[in-house]
Parts: structure tokens; C-alpha cells; sequence
């Protein structure tokens, strides 16, 4: 002992070897933990990589589709239809739009397919031999209604020609964009030789080009018309959720955890109230499906496939994130502020307003958003509320059925025409990560900014 | 430094030399005892749980003088401060027992706001704690959620003469809009102190108010303490017993949470009656 503590210099000399003996595992060690994190870090990028590598390569073609140039006909010998309806004297507005609406009909009524395909016959070349159903195939099955539409509001156009730009039908898309073998027999290709013939023909005269897919962005879902499926209800449904999530979540969240941090008497409740909290946000999300499915559809009986139920499902699930969160902001706020406040006379509620919450705003507002994004992102509740329908329409309020954005995109995903919805799935996972990458964003901008402002 | 060190010497070899203002104070020992007192404090005891921070302190503070509060670490010091202004209460599980009195009206009585006690009983603190906010709005704070200035002419003028009182106005004159954080240490103590004055407190607390400062920052207010006790009641905590001597009329002695000693600060300094105030003034204990 005497000797391992001594003060010569042959003591000093053997301590001295002794610590370089260890420093060189200590070096290892040091070395072996940076080279562990660098190849994790390395694995979790590599699969980041991976992922946004999938979907950008899949989802990039469904961003232009084949779309139809044609000049189309509204020729009065294959619509025989009466002049619309002019308001004659006298007549009451219930008579006139009475007659309007028989019109209207009675447009609905006409064979519109054979206007369509007087206009694909114009541009057919005259060797081929392809009959109306196998021509018919190629413009999407909403092609007539498109053209019935534009003669809706448009009624001078009896006898006149004019040009649309229509969605080829996702089988063409496919032919085009060559995701089916060409070499494939007959018996095993989804469109008849003539067609294929005829479109390859229209590719090369420029009949058919792959222009921009507004479509995906401005159209509904769609079952008989695949190609022209769209995301805009979906999107309006996730909007209309997020509304109600913002509107009762942050209000309701930011107030309990100021409540609980900074007024509650600590107690054996409190204490509950905070550990129950704690365990709510770990709580799986579909089970706040299923309470969402008995509460809010069950016994309040508000309407299913609703963004209002939804948004309360998500507001529920957000909740103890927004709580946590802005609670961990409160408690670092530092002692000496308030005590700074309450020194000065201020009152409680003077110092949570005036000095604590402008400190933590950006903690709580980064929070906020974050929790919002999860929101956004989640599936498994609206399941069960029934958010998973096939919706066809706009939602136009929060009580209108509606889907939201990655329910779409579970919905694409198990769709039946594999091929086209494969490449449709994508394109919406890219939107969906597009907004929360711009929600993060906001996030990020707005922290900094109220950071240096602070 | 230099003179801090030298004090330090003398004050070890047990013969006080006081400086500049404690000489004045040496040629009037009876001032500080012949005014008339402001707060009086008996049998005040906290508790911290279980744990007694305080047995039964009683002590007279005067007007307008400088009392201040020495002992080692841990002797309840600070805690018998922030009794006298009620931030105890902010405590968890910290319990107030006795009286203290501020001209007579008891400062635990429960139908007095505590709100009303700390416009009265300013407050500065170890750490320099300007809020993040711009100079002038530091200052305008109290007399802002106090309601003292009817306009912004009457705000103006008590933020100005708060930080003139505070000696801090020629340096920041030009710079109100700036953020008081941006202060150096010195600076924000003294922005702390013009936030304090611009309540137009009748006390003031100070808790360690230089600890945190160097040497130079720490003279400047010791400087403005000797000027601000013209017009303010001033109980100062503090580790350093040069300080004590330096800026106080009065000195009080705590040693693990019993007051000790108390008396005019030339006879705690020269002339201790305890034997435990000798041996910490000597540097024997603490």
C-alpha cells in the first residue's frame, strides 16, 4: 500500500506505467463505442435512404399519366336532343327549372359513348380493324361524361367541335409507361393486339402524351374510373381533422398541462392525474378507435366516417403528447425568472402569462405541431370509425363522410388493379410525407424565429 | 482586489479596518440603533417538511439603514429573508410560524395580499435575473401590473429615474429598447435593483446580490447600497464579512438556523459578545 501511494520517483515512474496500461484500453473502448454509433447512424440513414429511394421511384411516374388529345364532335345526329329549355312568359321559376331538369335528363339519357368514340374513330387509321368495345377501352370509362359535362354547360356547342384533353385508362397507362411485358401473349395482356396496336400508333403521332396528373390532386377517388382516382377528398378530410384536432387539442392540452404544472396543488390525485397521463401516450391507437367507435358513433351518436370523429379520435390520441410536451417546456423554465415575477408582485397567473408562457411558446408551439403531425399521420384509429369508406365526394363540412390521407393511401394499397394503384399508392405516401415535411418545416422556421426574437 | 485582500488580512489579524463608509458610520456608533424600526421579527421559525430551518429568530430592523445577515452556508439566512417578503410560500412544504411585522400590520395575516406585501417589500436576487425583455420593459413591469403610472409620460419618467436611482441610466440611455439580458453581470444586478425601486418599494431585500459579480461590479454596488439607504429600509444577505462591514449599519449573525448575535456592525466586527460570532468572524468556523 505504502509503496503504491509513495512520493519517489520510482512510485511515480510505476503509476505512471500503470495508468498508460489502462489508457490503452481505455482509447479502445472509446474507439469501438464511436465506431458502434457511427454504423447505426449509418443503418437508420441507410434505411431512410432505402424507403424515400422505394417510394420516389415508384411514386415519380404516377405524377404524369397518358392522356388523350382529341377533337370531339358534338354531332345533332347522334344526339337528338331538344333545344334547352328558353323561360317563356309567364312561365313561374318552379315550371322553369322543372323543364330545365327534364332537359338536363334527357342530355343524361343519350348514348354518349358513341360521341366518344366517333371522335377515337377520327383519328384511327383507316387499315384497322378494332370494333367499339375494344376501342372504348382506351379512353377512361369517364371520358363521356367529361364531354356530357362540357355540353351541360355549354349547350351551343350542338354541331361543333372541340378539343379535350382525356385520361387514358389506367390499362393504357400501364401499355405507355411499359409496366407490362410487351412480349406477353395475347391470352395474358390486359388489352386486345388491336388496341395495343392503336395506342402504340397514337403514342407515336402524339394522339396520346404523358402530361402532368392534376388529377391526382384535384379529383376524388374513383373505383370505376381508376385513372382518374385523385386525392382532393382525402386531403380535404385530413384538413377538416387537423381543423378539429388544432381547434380542441391545443386549447384543451396546453391548458391542463399549465393547469397541472404551474397551479395544481400536488397531491395523491394529481400525482394520478399526471401518471395516467403519462400512460395514455403510450396507449396503442386503435384502442382509441374503438373508443371513439362506442363514445362518439354508439352513444353520441354523431356520424360515422365523419372528420368530426375523427378529429376527436385525434384529439384524444394527441392530447397527452401536447400535455407532456408543454409541461417538460414549464418545468425549464428557469426558478429565477419566477421569482423575478412573483419578487415584483406579480401575481400567479401574471407570471405563468406575462413571463413564462412567451419563454416556452416555441417549446410548446414546436410541440404542438409535432403532435399535429402524428395526427396526420395515423391510420389504425379511423379505421374504426369507419373513415375507411369509399368516399366519392368533397367533404364540404365535418360532419360529411370523408377519408383522410393515409386511409387513401391504405385503401390504394389493397386495391385490386395492382399494376396502376402500385405506382398511385406511392405518389400519395409522397404527398403525405410532402406535408409533413412542411409541417416540421413550419415548425422549425417558426421555433427559430421566436428563439432569436426571445 | 487588492483592497479586498488587505481587508481580508486585517480582518484576520483582528484588527478591523473599515472602509470608506464604515468610517462614517464609526464616527456615529449610536446611528443605526436611534432609528426608528421598521420591521420587527419574533420567535420566526420554518419549517421545510420536517426538517426546522429556523428556531424562533427575533430581530429589529431600522429605517432607512442597512442591515445585513451573516453565517455560513446553510445558517438560515436567506431563508429568514425570504420570510420577510413571503417567498417562502412559493416553497413546497415550507411552513412560516411567529410574527413579523412591517410598521406594526403582520405580514403573515391572511387577509393581507401578498401581492400588496411585495410592491411594498422589494426583492433582488443572488443571480442577476433581468426578464427577457427589453431594458426599459424590465423596469416598467412592476409599475405596469401595479398600476402606478396613469400614462405613458408618468411610466416613462419613473423607468427613468429608476435607472438613474440605480446609477444605471448614463449607460444605458441609449439603449432602452434593447434586451436586458444583454446587461453584463454588473449591469443586470443593477437593472434588477432599478426594477425593484420602480415599484417604489419601502424595503428592499438583497440575497447575496454580488456573489455572482466580479470585484469591480461587486464596489459599484456596494456604492449604490450606501446610496440607496438614504431613502430605503435594506436587509442584505451576504457571504463575504467585508461586505458586511463595508456597506451595513447593522449586523446580524446566524449560525444553523439560530440567530447568534446582532448589533451595531462596528461592535459584531470589533467587539463580538458570542464566542461562535468571534470564531467565525475570526475565520474559525464557517
Amino acid at each position: 500500500m505504502t509503496d503504491l501511494l509513495g512520493t519517489g520517483r520510482k512510485a511515480a515512474n510505476e503509476r505512471t506505467q500503470l495508468v498508460r496500461a489502462g489508457l490503452r484500453r481505455r482509447h479502445r473502448n472509446e474507439q469501438a463505442f464511436r465506431i458502434l454509433g457511427i454504423v447505426a447512424i449509418c443503418c437508420a440513414l441507410g434505411f431512410v435512404a432505402l424507403l424515400f429511394t422505394d417510394v420516389l421511384r415508384k411514386g415519380i411516374p404516377a405524377f404524369h399519366q397518358a392522356t388523350l388529345h382529341l377533337d370531339v364532335t358534338y354531332d345533332p345526329t347522334l344526339l337528338n336532343v331538344d333545344p334547352v329549355p328558353e323561360r317563356t312568359a309567364g312561365q313561374s321559376d318552379a315550371d322553369f327549372n322543372a323543364a330545365r331538369l327534364a332537359w338536363q335528363r334527357s342530355v343524361a339519357m343519350l348514348n354518349w359513348n358513341k360521341v366518344v368514340e366517333a371522335a377515337l374513330r377520327t383519328v384511327t387509321p383507316a387499315g384497322l380493324e378494332i370494333d367499339s368495345r375494344q376501342l372504348l377501352t382506351i379512353p377512361e370509362t369517364n371520358a363521356r361524361h367529361v364531354i356530357r359535362e362540357a355540353f351541360v354547360a355549354n349547350p351551343n356547342l350542338l354541331g361543333r367541335t372541340r378539343s379535350f384533353d382525356l385520361l387514358a385508362s389506367a390499362n393504357v397507362d400501364n401499355w405507355v409507361k411499359g409496366n407490362i411485358d410487351r412480349e406477353l401473349g395475347d391470352a395474358q395482356q390486359q388489352m386486345p393486339a388491336q388496341a395495343r396496336a392503336l395506342v402504340d400508333g397514337w403514342v407515336a403521332d402524339g394522339t396520346i402524351t404523358q402530361d402532368f396528373a392534376w388529377g391526382l390532386f384535384t379529383n376524388v377517388d374513383s373505383r370505376a374510373a381508376p385513372a382518374s382516382a385523385g386525392l382532393a377528398g382525402a386531403f380535404m378530410g385530413s384538413l377538416y381533422m387537423m381543423l378539429v384536432v388544432i381547434v380542441l387539442a391545443v386549447p384543451i392540452g396546453v391548458a391542463s398541462a399549465i393547469y397541472l404544472e404551474e397551479f395544481a396543488p400536488k397531491s395523491r390525485l394529481t400525482d394520478l392525474i399526471e401518471v395516467n397521463i403519462n400512460n395514455l401516450a403510450a396507449v396503442p391507437s386503435i384502442v382509441f378507435g374503438l373508443l371513439g367507435a362506442a363514445v362518439f358513433i354508439n352513444f353520441f351518436h354523431l356520424p360515422r366516417s365523419a372528420p368530426l370523429v375523427g378529429g376527436l379520435v385525434l384529439t384524444l390520441m394527441t392530447l397527452p403528447t401536447i400535455i407532456i410536451a408543454t409541461r417538460a417546456a414549464l418545468q425549464g423554465v428557469s426558478p429565477a425568472l419566477r421569482q423575478a415575477a412573483l419578487g415584483l408582485g406579480a401575481s400567479k397567473t401574471q407570471m405563468v402569462f406575462h413571463h413564462v408562457l412567451p419563454v416556452t411558446f416555441p417549446s410548446i408551439l414546436t410541440a404542438t405541431i409535432i403532435g399535429v403531425a402524428q395526427a396526420l399521420g395515423e391510420t389504425a384509429p379511423l379505421l374504426l370509425i369507419g373513415m375507411n369508406a369509399f368516399v366519392a365526394s368533397v367533404p364540404g363540412s365535418i360532419v360529411d363522410q370523408a377519408t383522410a390521407l393515409p386511409v387513401q393511401i391504405f385503401l390504394w394499397q389493397g386495391n385490386e388493379n395492382r399494376n396502376f394503384f402500385e405506382a398511385r399508392t406511392s405518389a400519395a405516401i409522397m404527398v403525405l410525407l410532402g406535408l409533413m415535411i412542411l409541417l416540421n418545416a413550419v415548425a422549425i422556421f417558426l421555433r427559430t424565429r421566436l428563439e432569436r426574437r426571445a | 482586489m487588492t483592497n479586498l485582500e488587505n481587508a481580508q488580512m486585517d480582518m484576520l489579524a483582528g484588527k478591523v479596518k473599515m472602509t470608506q463608509q464604515s468610517v462614517n458610520t464609526a464616527m456615529n456608533p449610536s446611528d443605526a440603533l436611534d432609528r426608528p424600526i421598521r420591521l420587527t421579527a419574533r420567535d420566526v421559525t420554518v419549517h421545510y417538511g420536517a426538517k426546522q430551518a429556523l428556531h424562533g429568530i427575533s430581530i429589529d430592523i431600522p429605517d432607512r439603514a442597512v442591515t445585513s445577515f451573516i453565517g455560513p452556508s446553510g445558517c438560515g439566512k436567506s431563508t429568514f429573508l425570504r420570510c420577510i417578503n413571503r417567498m417562502n410560500d412559493t416553497i413546497e412544504g415550507a411552513k412560516v410560524g411567529g410574527t413579523i411585522k412591517l410598521d406594526g400590520e403582520d405580514v403573515y395575516d391572511p387577509n393581507l395580499d401578498v401581492v400588496e406585501l411585495r410592491a411594498r417589500i422589494g426583492m433582488v436576487f443572488q443571480k442577476p435575473n433581468p426578464f427577457p425583455k427589453s431594458i426599459y420593459e424590465n423596469v416598467a413591469y412592476g409599475p405596469r401590473i401595479h398600476g402606478l403610472a396613469r400614462n405613458k409620460a408618468d411610466l416613462d419618467e419613473i423607468v427613468i429615474s429608476s435607472l438613474r436611482k440605480a446609477g444605471l441610466f448614463e449607460e444605458v440611455k441609449d439603449r432602452l429598447g434593447e434586451a436586458g439580458t444583454g446587461l453584463s453581470g454588473g449591469q443586470q444586478q443593477r437593472l434588477c435593483i432599478a426594477r425593484a425601486i420602480a415599484v417604489g418599494p419601502e424595503v428592499i431585500l438583497m440575497d447575496e446580490p454580488c456573489s455572482a459579480l466580479d470585484p469591480i461590479a461587486t464596489a459599484i454596488i456596494e456604492e449604490l447600497i450606501d446610496e440607496l439607504r438614504e431613502n430605503y429600509t435594506i436587509v442584505i444577505v451576504t457571504h463575504s464579512m467585508q461586505q458586511a462591514a463595508r456597506v451595513s449599519q447593522k449586523t446580524a449573525f446566524f449560525h444553523l438556523g439560530n440567530l447568534i448575535e446582532e448589533g451595531v456592525t462596528e461592535d459584531i466586527f470589533t467587539n463580538p459578545v458570542n464566542k461562535q460570532t468571534q470564531d467565525y468572524i475570526m475565520g474559525r468556523i464557517g
